[in-house]
């Protein structure tokens, strides 16, 4: 293993790919927490002259983009990357040095979007950039561009993990793991990976069309010249109701992960929490237009698209019953994962119950735009998506960092982030009732909302505290806690069954899988224990690749052209070829060397195949 | 090129590279069919010309629509001779594909210059607008095909392209017949039924 920063530079291990996802997007979240402290901070008394009111658009508009993009879908990204290869008793992912390129170009792009603050043009549209708001007339500064371009590059880093994990997880798995037998996490990781493959090209399209007419001149979102807006916002929200899911379902994945490891008992009805996280993404391509009852449509269209979005809510509450029922007489261990994991089922339940209530178009047509919605998005993204990454954070930590974290200090974080987002968001409710509207930067006293929105920003500081006794607890960890043994909770899964953290090739021999909770199996004895194969002489793993850094440069070079200069986009592109090339013919079939695995026995008698089965490309 | 091209073969019997390929090209359906809606919904919609009556000529399309439909007939040709082990076919159609793909590129380039002599820009109205943005991205992806079909033709020029690599054929192959596809459901769609 190459080590230093050029080790980090240059890695394709899906593991370390894994580490530099999480910290960028851990910080980003704190990015993104900050300017919603801000908000928060400029809401808590009427006629509030914390910021402009530019300053405010600018804010909800960066703390939207960036906490979708920029901290939950990378946060969820760096679970896929190293947890799912270890799920799977594979090397690593199928394309490795892709890998490492999804990663770089979410970098750059989270930078160049952000690098927007310090030249004075941050987007300003709210994330979902409505035209014609974003067109060239009303907004005629570099705002609009930084947020165009760099939503391109996040979705070109998206749809490269994308085709990556469906390959990884379809083609990669040890011998004997059927479909039926992967971890939940990994299908919702791959019903995810689907979602983004077709959903992000739409969105492509919309921001093409955005672009050209904006550079070029064009009238796709113009109505002087026979344009339609709406078309940008079938197009966003034909993308934007699926990237939902694609946030939800991972932690979806993670909590079914979580719930059966401290219950002691398998999944309750695992192929209907498949089943159900496969209808989730099917029918998520059906009803964008509830993002759209106010615009006339017609009632015909109109019932039709509430119709589809009631009917998601049963596989999702299937999901739920699903879980309670695993609870259901289980052994239950109290642990700090655990109680992420249930302040995800009533989070995300109280989430989807407002949903249900504006899937009905003449209620929408009170709350749309109302800060009831901030407070039902709050309830899946944070309630949901945040405390089910949080669930996986306390899981899967020891695993990664080979480190325990506090318990105590956990329950302190678990209570501190429940009590201050209910604190938080559960007044929203109240306000977007009593009709505050959303993206208003500040207003009047003695409308009866006073009370609340103080109410709700005293509430973002409980939840900060809670979000600093986790970066506490994480540090505390890594300078001085106890080293993590290779299965701390009992697990059922294989990521338990190599030591922690694992070594670089995973696996000494590919494992054979024979049941859905193998690990349990293999404990319990009802795995037969083959006769273990000699350990391979060799490892044979992707070299480090410096190319996935180099074209990421590129393709950031040619994005920083588009606002500047022609010739850097010029530049920026023969950069990219030129990776690209590199890296076509990369040396790569013979690495200097195999790994050498130590001969040790093999952990926890997993017994396999030869190593060569289904080796990363 | 130093690396052997040894298949991985996964789980699924499939190899890696082959089902990426195919999970982009799944991608790549929802690209352009948002791009052919946009046509579609905005078809009829220019509040001034040029129209597509006025503008398009079919017989001319016709001749490049056929020439890039004989391309993908190269194209099995040329994966053909390369898992027979045959470098003369193997150089003789990996030319030819790419060259075919050209000729191609060649008339929308003559296309659109004349369009533009026309009076039909991106900016004259929303049928240039939506014209120019689906094929200029369609002309694009020929393009990419053409630089890397024509990438493994100077392998099999230097004797790099043995029978174990036809699968990196295949894959370009794939490709190119998808972007041949793409180019007959424009053409039907934007040309024929106007
Ligand atoms: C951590 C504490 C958070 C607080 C205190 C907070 C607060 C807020 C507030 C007050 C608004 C409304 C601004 C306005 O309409 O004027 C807002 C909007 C929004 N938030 Fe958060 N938020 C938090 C976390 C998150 C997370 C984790 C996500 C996503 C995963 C998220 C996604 C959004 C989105 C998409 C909007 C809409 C932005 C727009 O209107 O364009 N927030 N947030
Ligand atoms: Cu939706």
């Amino acid at each position: 293993m190459t080590r230093g920063v050029w080790g980090w530079i240059t890695t394709v291990d899906h593991k370390r790919i894994g580490i530099l996802y999480g910290v960028t997007a851990f910080v980003f979240l704190l990015v993104g927490g900050f300017e919603a402290a801000l908000i928060r901070l400029q809401l808590a008394r009427p006629d509030g002259a914390v910021v402009s009111a530019g300053t405010y658009n600018e804010l909800f508009t960066m703390h939207g983009t960036t906490m979708v993009f920029l901290a939950v879908m990378p946060l969820n990204a760096a679970f896929f990357n190293y947890i799912v290869p270890l799920m799977l008793g594979a090397r690593d992912v199928a394309f490795p040095r892709l890998n490492a390129l999804s990663y770089w170009i979410f970098l750059f792009g989270s930078l160049f979007l952000n690098a927007s603050f310090f030249v004075n043009a941050a987007p300003n549209a709210g994330w979902f950039g409505y035209a014609n708001l974003t067109a060239k007339q009303f907004s005629p500064g570099a705002n609009i561009d930084f947020w165009v371009i760099s939503l391109q590059l996040l979705g070109v880093s998206s749809l490269i993990a994308g085709f990556n994990f469906i390959v990884t997880i379809l083609n990669m798995r040890a011998p004997g793991m059927t479909f039926m037998r992967m971890p939940v996490f990994v299908w919702m990781t791959l019903v995810t990976q689907f979602l983004i493959v077709l959903a992000f090209p739409v969105i492509t399209v919309g921001l093409i069309l955005l672009l050209f007419d904006r550079f070029f001149g064009t009238n796709f979102y113009n109505p002087g010249a026979g344009g339609n807006p709406l078309l940008w916002q079938h197009l966003f929200w034909l993308f934007g109701h699926p990237e939902v899911y694609i946030l939800i379902l991972p932690a979806m994945g993670i909590v079914s992960e979580v719930l059966p490891t401290f219950a002691r008992k398998p999944l309750f009805g695992y192929p209907v929490v498949v089943y159900s996280g496969m209808l989730i993404g099917l029918f998520g391509f059906g009803v964008w237009s509830h993002h759209m009852f106010t615009v006339g449509l017609g009632a015909v269209v109109d019932s039709a698209f509430a119709v589809g979005t009631m009917l998601i809510g049963i596989p999702t509450g299937v999901k739920i019953f699903n879980w309670i029922a695993t609870l259901w007489g289980g052994r239950i261990r109290l642990t700090t994962a655990l109680w992420f994991a249930l302040g995800f089922i009533a989070m995300f339940l109280m989430g989807g119950l407002s949903g249900i209530m504006h899937a009905a178009p003449p209620v929408d047509m009170q709350q749309q735009d109302s800060y009831f919605v901030v407070a039902h998005l709050h309830y899946v993204l944070v309630g949901g998506s945040l405390f089910g990454i949080f669930a996986g954070l306390y899981y899967w930590w020891p695993k990664m960092t080979g480190r325990m974290l506090s318990e105590r200090a956990g329950r302190w974080n678990f209570w501190l982030m429940f009590v201050g987002f209910n604190v938080t968001f559960f007044p929203m409710h109240f306000l977007g009732l009593l009709g505050m509207p959303r993206r208003i930067y500040t207003y009047a006293g003695g409308l009866g909302w006073d009370l609340w929105n103080l109410v709700s920003t005293v509430g973002v500081f409980i939840l900060a505290l809670g979000i600093l006794v986790f970066i506490g607890n994480a540090v505390a960890s890594l300078r001085s806690a106890a080293p993590a043994p290779a299965d701390p909770w009992d697990g059922r899964t294989l990521e338990w069954a190599v030591s922690s953290p694992p070594p670089e090739y995973n696996f000494r021999n590919i494992p054979t899988v024979h049941h859905r909770d193998e690990l349990w199996a293999l404990k319990a004895g009802r795995a037969p224990v083959e006769a273990a194969p000699p350990p391979p002489r060799e490892i044979h793993l992707p070299p480090p690749s410096f190319y996935p850094i180099v074209v990421a440069a590129g393709v950031v070079l040619a994005a920083t052209g588009a606002l500047t200069h022609l010739a850097l986009v010029v530049a920026g592109a023969l950069v990219v070829v030129f990776g690209a090339y590199r890296w076509a013919f990369e040396y790569r079939s013979s690495l200097g060397g195999g790994l050498r695995p130590p001969s040790d026995a093999s952990p926890r008698g997993l017994r396999g195949q030869s190593p060569r089965s289904s080796g990363p490309r | 090129m130093t690396t052997p091209h040894e298949a991985v073969i996964g789980s699924t019997g499939l190899d890696h590279r082959k089902m990426g390929v195919w999970a982009f090209l799944g991608s790549e359906c929802m690209f352009f069919g948002s791009l052919i809606a946009t046509y579609l919904v905005y078809k009829g919609r220019s509040p001034s010309g040029p129209t597509p009556h006025e503008i398009l000529n079919i017989p001319l399309t016709s001749i490049s629509t056929f020439v890039l439909l004989m391309s993908s007939l190269l194209m099995v040709l040329a994966l053909a001779a390369v898992q027979r082990g045959d470098a003369l076919g193997a150089r003789l159609w990996l030319f030819g594909t790419p060259f075919f793909g050209m000729i191609f590129l060649g008339f929308q380039v003559y296309e659109f210059a004349t369009f533009v002599r026309e009076g039909l820009t991106l900016q004259v109205n929303l049928f240039g607008a939506s014209f120019f943005v689906l094929t200029g991205f369609h002309g694009a992806h020929v393009s990419v095909g053409v630089v890397w079909l024509l990438t493994l033709w100077t392998l099999a020029l230097r004797n790099r392209l043995t029978r174990a690599d036809a699968l990196i054929v295949e894959i370009a192959g794939l490709y190119w017949h998808f972007v041949d596809i793409v180019w007959i459901v424009i053409f039907t769609l934007v040309y024929l039924i106007q």
